[in-house]
């Protein structure tokens, strides 16, 4: 339990990041370092993203499985960690 | 073994609707009081046709062959014809393909805003109640499979983090250098958007305003210009569209008569103003609605209809001044429109007689010029009016002539503002200010009427032109003074106006049933050239310097044929040049032309002679 926390500590301390969200398989955000109107709107679009993503990439060869989807607007970029279950978002601010 | 069906059952013959769905089985022929068929139904139509109405029966028979025609080969026709020796033939052995034009149906597109609640939450969980959310996640997170999903994606995710701190893998190498290429590219254009006049009956778009900050907006004014042509079941409405989205106009300017011109006020961008068929001024405010917050008193205003209404550039921003083929400019200020606040009777003897005075079509009036402006007439003059002048006399400084019909476009080069763009008949010409005689350039005699043109904000060179067969030409003096540079159709029917937007890129057309027409140009036409300025310059300098010298040149000759034909006066004879009396000219013309006549006749004779002799 405290190792789960330790990493998500380590991860919101990088350099540049701005926040971490946990989604779970409904799209409920279990985790997260910002606000909740923000982590709603993430929770829900990315993680209906994600499924696309998913889909497509198994649609083009069943073998393969989506591992990581990153997402690059022009003000900083959105990293998701898909998992059968849950959802790991970050937003970075990459260095310029 | 029973086994149950449902089926609707179209019964044959005698009635048409199906019978009661029902539940029925195979081996209980009656439920619920019908007789069911069995299994095998066969579904029978049946339709009666009296025999006599068949015609007649038709009697084939077999006959043999008959040879009709024969011919033979003539080898006598061979003698004229040449063989050829040796025969280019090209052959082309690849795969036959065929290529298809698909064109879909235009759609309908309408935005429509979607409200987001929260979800996804477990029944017994209340999204609004902290604890119960709280409680709820705590559960989640004690769960075994969460602790190793999160320590497997955080070190997932923390290899990328790192990755994004090391470097910036999108970076753009050599961005700063922005090759300024000489585009070698032709020249082209291409249509982004078309808004069709939503009115079953179609009316012409005679004029088209830009939305004055970022252009995003079209105001266009429809109207029905052929005379009498209006029936009472067309619509007055004119509109403005958002050029997003051209299945529905944004707004719906609604006056009393059909608007012939439109213009945003380059201040305000809500004030549009508009002059209408009936001579009247309206002027409307885009946040009041779609009828016209004041209108012109009809004692006032033109008696024709309004052809073009400009915005000028005052303290207040409110004034405007209107032409219309009555022959009057008259100023006005929107906050009073009872009353014009000036008026000018465009009257070539300067005596502000109405019953002589030219019709204006078009007017021209500059910013950076705030006391002159030009008036262009139905007669096909130019006249250049001052409008600081105390008298009436005196506000008609001078007239151009030289086309031959009346001018449509008017438009002073926002580069050179000496050297103004006049469009009418079938050409369009490039007057200098001080060579009152003509022009200094013109292209040449076209197939079709142009109806308006206008020059390229960015470009000192580039000016564009509409024509009544539907095409749209992009001139570029600089490049080529023939022909225009791009030539393109845009539709069947004529177009009507043109305006280009501020930044020189996107244009819009209107044409006679309505369609306003969206165009980008290519960057080529529209980005500044090196030096294109001196050379535009240099070139104005040169024509103009052409014309002054021609100009010297014709006052010499005339001033030596006056004093000649003074001469020759004293020696009493008929023909004087310039001096003959329209009837003596008539019947010499007359004269003249029964001699070539008879002539001609005379030849013939003689020809015909020739000929019967020869036979």
């Amino acid at each position: 339990m405290a190792e789960v926390e330790e990493t998500l500590k380590r991860i919101q301390t990088h350099k540049g990041v701005i926040g971490t969200i946990v989604v779970n398989a409904e799209g409920i955000p279990i985790r997260t370092t910002l606000d909740n109107s923000t982590t709603v709107q993430y929770a829900g679009l990315l993680h209906q993203l994600t499924m696309k993503a998913r889909s497509t990439v198994r649609d083009l060869d069943p073998q393969n499985d989506l591992t990581f989807l990153r997402i690059r607007p022009k003000k900083h970029e959105i990293m998701v960690a898909p998992d059968k279950e849950y959802l790991l978002i970050v937003i970075q601010n990459p260095s310029e | 073994m029973t086994t149950w069906l449902a089926t609707q059952v179209w019964a044959s013959m005698k009635c048409n609707s199906p019978v009661q769905s029902s539940l029925w089985s195979t081996d209980s022929p009656s439920v619920g009081g019908h007789t069911l068929p069995t299994l095998t139904m066969e579904i029978v139509h049946v339709y009666t046709k009296k025999r006599n109405e068949f015609g007649r029966q038709c009697n084939f028979s077999d006959r043999p062959a008959e040879l009709h025609v024969d011919i033979l080969p003539d080898p006598s026709l061979a003698s004229n014809f040449i063989e050829r020796d040796p025969c280019d033939i090209p052959i082309q052995c690849t795969q036959e393909m065929s290529e298809h034009e698909v064109n879909t149906e235009r759609f309908e597109s309408d935005t429509r805003g979607i409200n987001h609640v929260e979800g996804g939450w477990p029944k017994d969980v209340n999204p609004q109640e902290m604890e119960q959310t709280i409680r709820f996640r705590k559960k989640v997170e004690k769960d075994e499979h969460y602790f190793s999903t999160i320590m497997q994606l955080g070190s997932n995710m923390e290899h990328c983090i790192k990755q994004n701190n090391a470097i910036n893998i999108y970076q753009e190498y050599f961005e700063e250098e922005e090759v300024v290429e000489e585009s070698e590219e032709q020249p082209s254009a291409k249509t982004i958007n078309v808004f069709r006049d939503p009115n079953e009956i179609k009316r012409t778009a005679t004029c088209l305003s830009w939305h004055p900050d970022g252009s995003c907006k079209l105001a266009v004014a429809y109207s029905s210009l052929g005379f009498q042509n209006i029936s009472p079941d067309m619509s007055y409405d004119s509109y403005i569209w958002d050029i997003e989205n051209p299945n529905k106009p944004e707004m719906t300017l609604k006056p009393v008569s059909l608007l012939v011109c439109l213009e945003y006020n380059p201040k305000d961008s809500h004030i549009l103003v508009g002059g209408s068929y009936n001579g009247q001024i309206a002027y409307w405010d885009t946040r009041k609605g779609s009828q016209p917050v004041e209108m012109s008193t009809i004692e006032h205003s033109h008696r024709d209809p309004v052809y073009k209404v400009i915005w000028l550039q005052s303290k207040t921003g409110t004034d405007t001044f209107s032409a219309s083929t009555d022959g009057q400019v008259l100023w006005w200020d929107i906050r009073k429109m009872s009353e014009p606040t000036e008026r000018l009777v465009l009257d070539p003897n300067k005596k502000g007689n109405l019953d002589n005075a030219l019709g204006a079509i078009s007017l021209e009036f500059e910013t950076t010029m705030p006391t002159k402006f030009m008036v262009g007439t139905e007669q096909g003059l130019v006249v250049s009016c001052n409008r600081k002048a105390k008298t009436p006399a005196e506000k008609i400084v001078c007239t151009y002539s030289g086309h031959h019909g009346p001018i449509y476009a008017l438009q002073r080069n926002p580069f050179f503002p000496k050297n103004f763009l006049t469009v009418a008949d079938w050409t369009a010409r490039i007057w200098s200010e001080d060579i009152k005689e003509s022009s200094i350039m013109w292209t040449k005699y076209h197939m079709a009427y142009l109806s308006d043109g206008c020059w390229s904000p960015v470009r000192p060179s580039v000016f564009f032109t509409v024509k009544m067969d539907g095409t749209l030409d992009v001139w570029d003096f600089l490049f080529k003074q023939n022909d225009p540079t791009l030539s393109l159709k845009v539709c069947d029917e004529a177009l009507y106006s043109l305006r280009v937007q501020d930044n020189g890129r996107f244009l819009a057309c209107g044409s006679q049933l309505g369609t306003a027409t969206l165009l980008e140009i290519s960057p080529g036409l529209c980005t500044l050239q090196r030096n294109e300025k001196a050379l535009a310059t240099a070139m104005f300098e040169r024509e103009t310097k052409r014309e002054k010298i021609l100009e010297a040149r014709h006052r010499e000759m005339r001033l030596k044929e006056r004093s000649r034909s003074e001469q020759s006066k004293d020696e009493d004879t008929k023909e004087g040049d310039g001096e003959e009396s329209v009837e003596e000219l008539a019947t010499r013309t007359e004269a003249e032309f029964y001699e070539i006549v008879e002539a001609e006749l005379k030849k013939r004779a003689k020809e015909q002679e020739k000929k019967v002799r020869r036979d």
